[in-house]
């Protein structure tokens, strides 16, 4: 089951042209970008690894590329997302996040029911891939 | 997608969508829609001498011309190589003329954002193994869509300690030099027999820099020009025996230890400024008109040691 969060996330794949194109977009508004990995696919999971340091100083996408490049070459089979973070103030938070880089399989969630007091069930989801531990999931 | 991001592969603007016929093509139309004239411009204007250099500069720009026409057509030529090394003695304008290549350059659109990185050993070398690659991959990214200086680039090298880092980054920045030719282009600077050095010590590197720009010093017309033109850009101004004591100071200067051509004259004057700045401090009697706070007179650089005969 395809995971879906962030910006993009219901289009196919986007191309490292297209990834480069709106990171260009990100950093034409001044906005810094940062790496995130991870490899638990739960909506619930906001806090992603970040992957090296925030880029405040990078003035062209190529840059931010390598960076890209190097964080696939890491970590082949997790989810990878691009941010980018308006530093403006009053804002100060995440203006565009994407994922550009998923495991090949996703193997997607299992509805879990749970008996409550009288006859009242109630349910949460769990991610198959996190029933293995952190590091051996996809 | 948003309307607002264009792919980056779309040609840089100014040049014609692909022609496949005989049709001639403006040259004149192309120069001027790159703008890379007023930049020559004033190149021309702003930098006093360096006639071989600004020559050199013109040539590239003319040959960056005619190869966006050329891929205009589709003929194709690969793209040039840009890597460039400049030499001269200290003072002579590496660093201005490197800025104006980053303009131009990005006039002609070889480099998308033509902002200028300068660096030194320091800023590319770490201090202990595994230090020295993130420290450059560091540097390298922030230069990406520019152009990345690297002054007194022969520090790199170091071949009297075996275990340098130096040669690390020099690898990494050959790899990035050669891969990615369009995300930035590389100007090593320093000078002319320690670069010579440096190339031979690294014949990888040297075969990777295209354009070898050497930096003439100044002779003394054009240090007293160039001395006129700061003063101007300064908003002060030299009595006509100011000026003369000027050449004399010039003439005197440059034969001396540690001349550093330029960057000498504009130490100097600002020394004088100094000077003319106490004198009319330790005067306080009196109004002084506009004209006495820009004038330097002949007394603020007659001060200076290198007249009065004293060793620097």
């Amino acid at each position: 089951m395809r995971v879906t969060q962030g910006t993009f996330s219901f289009l196919p794949d986007l191309t490292d042209q297209q990834i480069a194109s709106q990171i260009e977009y990100c950093l034409g508004n001044g906005w810094a970008v940062s790496l995130e990995y991870t490899d638990d696919p739960h909506p619930r999971n906001a806090f992603w690894e970040m992957f090296g340091h925030p880029m405040f100083d990078i003035r062209d996408a190529a840059g931010v590329m390598t960076e890209v490049n190097a964080c696939r070459k890491t970590f082949p089979n997790h989810y990878i997302k691009v941010n980018a973070f308006d530093a403006t103030r009053g804002r100060e938070s995440l203006r565009l996040s994407f994922i550009i880089n998923r495991p090949a399989a996703e193997p997607g969630f299992n509805l879990v029911r749970e008996e409550g007091p009288g006859r009242s069930v109630r349910y949460t989801t769990r991610a198959y891939a996190t029933e293995r531990p952190e590091g051996e999931r996809y | 997608m948003n309307a607002k991001v264009e792919p980056m592969s779309s040609p840089p603007d100014g040049v014609p969508a692909a022609q496949t016929g005989d049709e001639p093509l403006d040259l004149e139309v192309a120069y001027r829609d790159s703008h890379v004239g007023e930049v020559l411009d004033s190149l021309d204007r702003e930098l006093v001498g360096l006639a071989p250099v600004k020559g050199r500069i013109r040539d590239i720009a003319a040959l960056l011309l005619i190869d966006k026409l050329r891929r205009a057509v589709g003929l194709s030529s690969g793209p040039p190589a840009l890597h460039m090394s400049f030499t001269g003695n200290p003072g002579t304008g590496k660093t201005t003329v490197a800025m104006r290549m980053a303009e131009i350059l990005h006039r002609l659109g070889y480099v998308r954002k033509g902002h200028l990185i300068a660096v030194t050993r320091d800023d590319l070398v770490g201090q202990y193994i595994g230090h020295t690659a993130p420290k450059t991959r560091e540097v390298l990214k922030r230069a990406m869509g520019g152009v990345l200086f690297i002054d007194e680039a022969y520090y790199l090298y170091r071949p009297e300690n075996e275990r340098d880092y130096g040669q690390e980054a020099i690898e990494i920045l050959l790899q990035v030099m050669e891969n990615q030719r369009d995300d930035l282009v590389v100007i090593l600077a320093g000078y002319k027999d320690r670069m010579e050095t440096f190339f031979r010590s690294n014949p990888g590197l040297s075969s990777r820099v295209a354009h070898h720009i050497d930096f003439p010093d100044y002779t003394p017309e054009e240090l007293l020009a160039i001395a006129r033109l700061m003063l101007e850009r300064m908003q002060y101004q030299l009595s006509a025996p100011a000026d003369e004591a000027l050449r004399e100071y010039i003439e005197r200067r440059r034969v001396q230890p540690h001349f550093a051509n330029a960057r000498s004259i504009r130490n100097a004057l600002d020394r004088a400024r100094l000077r003319q700045a106490s004198r009319l401090f330790e005067r306080r009697v009196g109004a002084i008109s506009r004209q006495e706070l820009q004038t330097i007179e002949e007394s603020d650089i007659r001060a200076s040691r290198v007249l009065r005969g004293e060793r620097p």
